[in-house]
């Protein structure tokens, strides 16, 4: 039933949508109808462009945001676990939040040149600072009682952290690795329209290209694919621990 | 044939209970305006499968002595003995409960009873599992195993704590106000089997509660605590027959006498006698 309507949401936006083209208002040229985005793709994948450019993609963002988790969660704990470290990389983290990871672009074209590490420095920016955040926030949330009650019950050190606090602290980590993932997705794109690059194809430079062609087609197309493999990687990765998390904790439906 | 393994026969051999002393204990905090003094130079004898119930207001020390004991605070000066050795770190022969049952989230009712056994040396997963469900059904939740901690009631709650808790087999069990945040009717409930369970299984308890009624009805020996600074008072020794119904004539009788005590002691802090 939920299955239904949502399929049939997106059918009438389809609908709607092709009935704007229709009525002429306005020209093929900027407004392609979902036909020719349909014929787009039929194209792109049949010439396994398409597919080429998402495998590139996939695989720069898992890479930056593997590099960003792995100095994120443990700078995290850091944060939430010593003073000096709230007081400097804490704050730091706070600041570089707010700033869009565009931004680094300039800086990674002069340090890496116009290479994979570029893109992975970028990647890396946009997601650390919001992984810091939320495990620091996380870890000082978990309710002091639960390591007491542990420790009365022999628990120490470093199985307190790994079976207690770390534990405790999930749905705001999971939050904030989900928010991370998100900000690499949407750095990554930045910087693959902005960034030629020459060691491979990426979605963002599809859609630059069909930019600089005017094929609206083409950057319609790439869009509809950027949104899908944002909602299958959330689905994949997200959604199970989300439910776990909601089934233990009672939060949610 | 002799294994390296602990049986679960021997997991839930009832051990026997500890004697605890409490020696000279002076516990102070300081806050940033000024110093409070949480236990001032307390000592107190529990013989071994004890049940003493501490009473008194808020802010008489009661709790403080408990996680003094559990060592999970260390006092100022003097020491606590458990079985003539001092109390350093907290130990799984003590374990403690809290008014909020401070079950994790994240594991099922099995799980969180298994998480004090899995620090337990030699015992198996089988075994452990075994010892588990020994207890669950001691509490009466054997069939509540695999459900979410969220979806227990307040008193299905403690019940779980009280089984965690029970579950490593230790000497001592120390209560801090563990059914403060329940209903009236649930807590008679748990009175009863709070009994039943310390007659089973030989613990010596140290309970801490602000209700003298429940008190009477629990503890062999009622403490009578008052705060600022935290000192015992006077102790009543309760001769009642068990099992003790919180609302018999006897219970009551008692409770009554101890309230007024409390108040005379009260009075005489107010008036400004000590400091």
């Amino acid at each position: 039933m939920r299955t239904v309507r949502a399929l049939a949401f997106f059918l009438l936006g389809l609908m709607v949508w092709e009935g704007l083209v229709l009525t002429g208002f306005w020209s093929h040229v900027l407004l392609p109808s979902p036909l020719d985005v349909a014929r787009y793709l039929g194209r792109a994948v049949a010439d396994g462009s398409l597919a080429a450019a998402v495998l590139v993609t996939i695989r720069r963002l898992l890479l930056g945001y593997a590099v960003g988790l792995c100095l994120g969660l443990p700078l995290g704990l850091l944060v939430a676990r010593f003073r000096l470290f709230a007081d400097t990389i804490g704050v730091m983290a706070l600041g570089l939040q707010t700033l869009p990871s565009v931004c680094w672009i300039p800086l990674a074209l002069l340090w890496f040149g116009q290479t994979e590490g570029a893109m992975t420095f970028v990647v890396v920016m946009g997601t650390i600072w919001s992984i810091i955040l939320a495990t620091s926030h996380g870890l000082r949330s978990v309710p002091p009682i639960y390591v007491r009650a542990a420790r009365t019950m022999g628990s120490r050190g470093l199985h307190t952290a790994v079976f207690v606090t770390l534990p405790a602290a999930l749905p705001f980590i999971t939050t904030g690795m989900k928010q991370g993932w998100a900000f690499a997705w949407r750095s990554l794109m930045a910087a693959e329209i902005y960034v030629t690059i020459l060691t491979g194809f990426g979605l963002g430079h599809l859609l630059h290209y069909g930019r600089e062609l005017h094929a609206m087609d083409q950057v319609l197309g790439v869009m509809l694919v950027i949104v899908l493999v944002g909602l299958c990687v959330d689905k994949a990765l997200f959604s199970r621990v989300e439910r776990f998390l909601h089934r233990r904790w009672g939060t949610g439906t | 044939m002799p294994t390296e393994e602990t049986s679960v026969q021997e997991a839930l051999e009832n051990i026997q209970p500890s004697k605890i002393s409490v020696r000279g204990v002076t516990k102070s905090f300081r806050s940033s305006r000024r110093r409070l003094v949480a236990l001032d130079d307390v000592s107190l004898d529990l013989a071994e499968g004890e049940f003493v119930v501490l009473v008194g207001p808020s802010g008489c020390g009661k709790s403080t002595l408990l996680n003094v004991i559990a060592g999970l605070e260390r006092p100022d000066t003097g020491e606590v003995l458990v079985d003539g050795t001092a109390v350093g770190n907290p130990g799984r022969d003590r374990m403690l409960m809290f008014q909020d049952a401070a079950l994790f989230p994240w594991l099922d009712v099995e799980g969180n009873v298994l998480f004090g056994l899995r620090l337990k040396p030699n015992l198996d997963r089988k075994a452990r599992r075994e010892v588990a469900t020994f207890y669950l059904r001691m509490v009466g939740l054997e069939e509540f195993r695999r459900a979410a901690i969220h979806e227990l009631s307040g008193g299905m709650k403690q019940r779980v704590a009280l089984a965690r808790s029970l579950a490593p087999n230790p000497r001592v069990l120390l209560m801090d106000e563990p059914f403060g945040a329940l209903d009236a009717m649930t807590r008679e409930q748990l009175y009863r089997d709070l009994q039943e369970i310390w007659q089973a299984r030989r613990k010596t308890i140290l309970f801490v509660t602000h209700n003298v009624r429940e008190a009477v009805c629990l503890g062999d020996r009622v403490v009578l605590m008052t705060p600022r600074p935290g000192r015992v008072r006077e102790q009543f020794p309760v001769h009642l027959p068990r099992p003790r119904d919180i609302s018999g004539i006897d219970v009551a009788r008692l409770a009554s006498q101890i309230t007024a005590t409390l108040g005379r002691h009260l009075e005489r802090v107010a008036d400004g006698g000590e400091s």
